[in-house]
């Protein structure tokens, strides 16, 4: 297997972005993934969320741990810099990239048995410390390079291929993320793009720990009956809290809803969140609730799917730090090396 | 009763106490008070893993001819210990001296009858004098203080004035604390006989020498050198390098105006996310370093390996202590140069430096991060608790203010406009180091994905086989670069002809010295070289060669830097007879003297080399 790289040809009336780049220019290498995989459909939503968003690519970090999740970033973005990692690890790399330059955009792509197993660590500490990042899991419920062993996030009774019945209970990493402080989570399908690419959007908006776990179909060991991270099994069970509009700072807001139809959220960055409520019950804006709300309809066997909570005004770590606006990898000789003479009050003050 | 030791400025006091128990202040004092005559010295704490009850000790080395290593014996004990009472009184030299609480009678058979015994009622006199039970315990420590300053005839100034210099800022404690020294002192004067045969006497030997451990020191070199991401786990004995750059950097790394901060310091949840901040920050154009101890840099392993093969500065502070995890993590050893110089799996070489005291953690500190990004590699700081925890007399550190941080081959925007093609592992220069470029540097060029080595030069993925050898054999063409990057050894010639000579590293070599001035003194000779960095100068193989065999004097039980010897420099391992002391306390002069004295008068007797036909 080696490298392929796309043509750069492409249709001259292709529709260009507010920098004046095309869908194409967010592409990345051809995928060696299977065909049919629901990764596919994610990196696609991607690329479509950054050329909507009109962000320069080359300003976007993407990271990941090691699995075919993990494979995918060098899909799209391909004038990006990106590090596939350790597994289980992403979640460090990337803090340890924040925390050298605050100003890029930073996407870390994660897998079921990335994140939920060997990095449900690095995970949750990533999150807790409000790391300004969008973290994707592309969960299958299954580990795919290495065929078809049950992942942590494989529900009870979920049978394998191989016809292994699954008696372990599953981890929910989005209410996990809820747990643990996230400020932006939500759960997608790889199979919905109309729901998918809006959160990824507002995620990369998001100036604060931001997490969707989006449920994405191993076609090759985790699509037969049985499987409840199948595409039918999806499609059954997905039940959305609500629609999503991600509205730009510059764009004309015209729609009108009803009174109580929608919620608006202004983020930091004044994009704001417009969305069509479709589940009474539900408040993304009350983690309380959110969790509540999580809980009670997994055990009515669905699959809740849509933005699960979001705070308005997050804060990030670099903030928590109290670090300097500028990016710490931009600070030069004049700004770190307090010099001889400082030395040499420190000297004295060891004698 | 053999004839009680007599020395000036020469010997060695032990303290016996308590753990938790404030002695660790009064013990400081004392010795401060001896830096304050303008004598060197050398203090050692010898502690348990622990917070309060276990039996500690504190040693402090007299040496007005500046011998600061560990010399073994104890000439004076200053037993202040139940639990331990038979060892410390076991440990004193023949002739040597025995200071101890008198209040509570002992049993003759308790004692010795060839040292000399010096009763002090010192929890009497607390006693009397307090009655807070916490401050009895406390004061005790500067009663015996004010006591051994009488015997030991030091000048009450000095005593004074490190009384004063310790409670800066907390002006309050200086009378109770110098009342308690006169009660100690007054008490000694009246009813002992002042002085003994062990005195200090004035000297001018200190000269502006610092007084610090390597910890702190080694956090300043971080902070000269530019570190601004540390990533870290508390581990002992490494964590007070993490706080100590924490403390330097507050009050030297914040914008003047706004009080915001230069540096970022995350303690993280392990040492695998520590080491996995690092990467991703040094990945990202910052200099970021962690500080931990051996088994921190076993859970580093994959991490390390990656580092190595994607080619990522970073920087690493190993303050090594005695193994494993549930070891002797209070205890000093130089026993993980090979789990840094290989750490991983696959095929790796990593940078170590090796520095000898505080000034050198200094110095190396902070060249360990131009090293890292001139190398694009992981650099090892090697320190050991003997170094980085113990207060070390040593030069001033200094610092070129020409100096400028050499950041290495990274391109910039108009580096990448200008240069025809950008291949991230290409080998541009043949000095086996590629050029990297930081993300976000430009809109179209430039961009990698960062991998192990499933890649070719131009960080294209691909499994062949030829493009990962070329990558391997690049990889070695760089470690070859090294080895004339690193700081060179430093070699000692012996005042006359040598036919045998002795390799050694880090915290030994204080006491090195001191058993090579010995050893002299005995006819034996030796030629020296103290090994500064791995990968080895080409120095060292030449000196190897140039004896007919060389002692390797080591902290370890297996011989690891001998290893590193045999098998990087393809050296016959019967030319290199290791001298090795392993028993998690700092080696000493009189260890390896001892050590390489029989060995060396065993040669003399019959040269089997030259008897082997």
């Amino acid at each position: 297997m080696s490298y392929l790289p796309k043509p750069k040809l492409h249709h001259p009336k292709l529709p260009t972005n507010a920098i004046g780049l095309t869908r194409r220019d967010y592409e990345g290498a051809i995928s060696t993934l299977c065909a049919g995989c629901g990764h596919d459909s994610i990196s696609a939503a991607i690329i479509q969320a950054c050329f909507n968003l009109s962000l320069p690519p080359h300003r976007i970090a993407k990271l990941s741990g090691i699995g075919c999740s993990s494979k995918t970033p060098t899909y799209f973005l391909g004038t990006a810099h990106g590090f596939n990692s350790v597994h289980g690890r992403m979640p460090s790399v990337l803090t340890g990239a924040y925390l050298a330059n605050r100003d890029l955009i930073y996407l870390g792509v994660s897998g079921d048995g990335d994140s939920a197993s060997i990095g449900l660590g690095q995970f949750a500490h990533s999150i807790r410390r409000g790391v300004n990042m969008t973290y994707i899991v592309e969960n299958n419920g299954v580990y795919g390079l290495t065929k078809g062993q049950f992942s942590a996030t494989c529900d009870l009774g979920s049978v394998a291929k191989k016809g292994t019945v699954n008696t372990d209970q599953p981890i929910d990493l989005a209410a996990l993320a809820v747990q643990l402080g996230a400020t932006f989570v939500a759960r997608s399908f790889s199979g919905d793009k109309e729901q998918l690419v809006p959160l990824i959007e507002a995620a990369l908006l998001h100036q604060g720990a931001a997490f969707i776990d989006v449920i994405s179909p191993c076609v090759a060991f985790n699509n037969h009956p049985g499987s409840t991270k199948s595409y039918d099994y999806m499609r059954e069970h997905n039940e959305a809290l609500n629609r999503l509009d991600v509205m730009l700072p510059r764009e004309e807001i015209t729609a009108t809803y009803a009174p109580g139809e929608v919620t608006e959220v202004q983020q930091h960055d004044g994009s704001i969140l417009r969305l069509r409520k479709l589940k009474a019950d539900h408040d993304p804006t009350n983690r309380a609730s959110a969790m509540h709300h999580l809980l009670e309809r997994k055990a009515a066997g669905e699959i809740v799917t849509g933005l699960i909570y979001v705070e308005a005004e997050p804060t990030a770590l670099h903030e928590h730090l109290g670090t300097v606006p500028v990016p710490l990898n931009a600070l030069g000789d004049a700004e770190l090396c307090p010099g001889v003479e400082a030395l040499a009050k420190i000297n004295a003050g060891l004698r | 009763m053999p004839q009680p030791i007599t020395a000036t400025n020469d010997f060695v006091v032990k303290f016996a106490n308590v753990n938790g128990s404030g002695s660790a202040s009064a013990n400081g004092l004392f010795a401060k008070s001896i830096l304050r005559m303008g004598i060197p010295i050398a203090s050692r704490n010898i502690f348990p893993s622990n917070i309060q009850g276990l039996p500690t000790w504190f040693e402090v080395r007299v040496s007005e001819a500046g011998h600061l290593g560990r010399r073994g014996g104890v000439d004076m004990m200053v037993a202040m210990n139940p639990q331990t009472w038979d060892r410390d009184v076991a440990e004193i030299e023949p002739g040597g001296y025995l200071f101890y609480d008198s209040t509570r009678p002992i049993p003759k058979s308790r004692f010795r009858d060839d040292i000399t015994v010096i009763g002090c009622p010192l929890t009497e006199i607390t006693n009397a004098a307090y009655s807070d039970p916490r401050q009895r315990q406390l004061f005790k420590n500067i009663v015996y203080l004010g006591a051994l300053s009488a015997l030991l005839d030091m000048d009450p100034e000095a005593v004074k004035g490190a009384i004063a210099n310790q409670f800066k800022g907390k002006e309050k404690l200086i009378p109770a604390n110098l009342a308690a020294l006169e009660m100690g002192r007054a008490w000694a004067e009246e009813n002992l006989a002042c002085p003994i045969g062990l005195r200090l006497r004035r000297a001018n030997a200190v000269g502006d020498r610092i007084f610090v451990d390597g910890n702190q020191a080694a956090a300043l070199g971080a902070v000269y050198g530019g570190a601004t991401v540390c990533a870290w786990y508390p581990i002992t004995p490494s964590t007070s390098l993490a706080e100590a750059f924490e403390k330097y950097c507050s009050r030297l790394r914040r914008d003047p105006e706004t009080g915001a901060k230069r540096y970022a310091i995350v303690q993280a949840e392990d040492e695998l996310a520590s080491i996995g901040m690092v990467v991703g920050a040094a990945w990202n154009g910052a200099r970021a370093f962690t500080a931990t101890s051996g088994p921190g840099i076993s859970l580093m392993q994959e991490f390390l390996g990656l580092a190595y093969f994607a080619e990522i500065p970073a920087v690493v502070f190993d303050v090594q202590r005695a193994g494993p995890s549930t070891g002797m993590p209070t205890r000093t050893q130089q026993s993980d140069i090979l789990s840094a110089a290989y750490a991983s799996h696959g095929d790796t070489k990593h940078v170590m430096l090796l520095p000898e005291d505080p000034t050198e953690c200094f110095a190396f500190g902070a060249d360990a991060f131009d090293l890292a990004d001139r190398l694009q590699t992981p650099v090892f700081v090697m320190l050991d608790l003997d170094i980085g925890m113990n207060d070390w007399l040593c030069e001033p550190f200094a610092w070129d203010p020409a100096r400028r941080m050499d950041r290495g081959k990274v391109l910039d925007a108009a580096a990448l406009d200008a240069v025809k093609t950008f291949g991230r592992y290409l080998d541009v220069d043949g000095d086996g180091i590629p050029y990297r470029t930081w993300p976000g540097t430009h809109l179209e060029k430039g961009a990698f994905f960062t991998r192990g080595t499933s890649r070719d030069r131009y960080a294209r993925y691909t499994e062949d086989g030829a493009p990962y050898v070329d990558n391997m054999q690049r990889l070695l063409k760089k470690f070859r670069t090294t080895r004339s990057l690193v700081p060179r050894p430093v070699t000692t010639p012996a005042k006359e002809k040598a036919r045998d000579g002795v390799i050694f590293y880090g915290s030994t070599s204080a006491a090195m010295r001191e058993a090579l001035a010995a050893l002299e003194a005995q006819g034996i000779h030796l030629d020296a070289l103290r090994i500064r960095a791995f990968p080895f100068h080409d120095d060292v193989a030449a000196f190897i060669a140039a004896h007919e065999r060389v002692f390797v004097v080591e902290q370890n039980r297996d011989a690891q830097l001998r290893t590193l010897l045999v098998n990087e420099e393809e050296i016959d391992p019967a030319m290199l007879v290791p001298v090795l002391h392993y028993d998690g306390t700092p080696i000493t002069a009189r260890f390896i003297q001892a050590a390489i004295a029989e060995r060396a008068s065993a040669a003399n007797v019959l040269p089997f080399r030259k008897a082997t036909p």
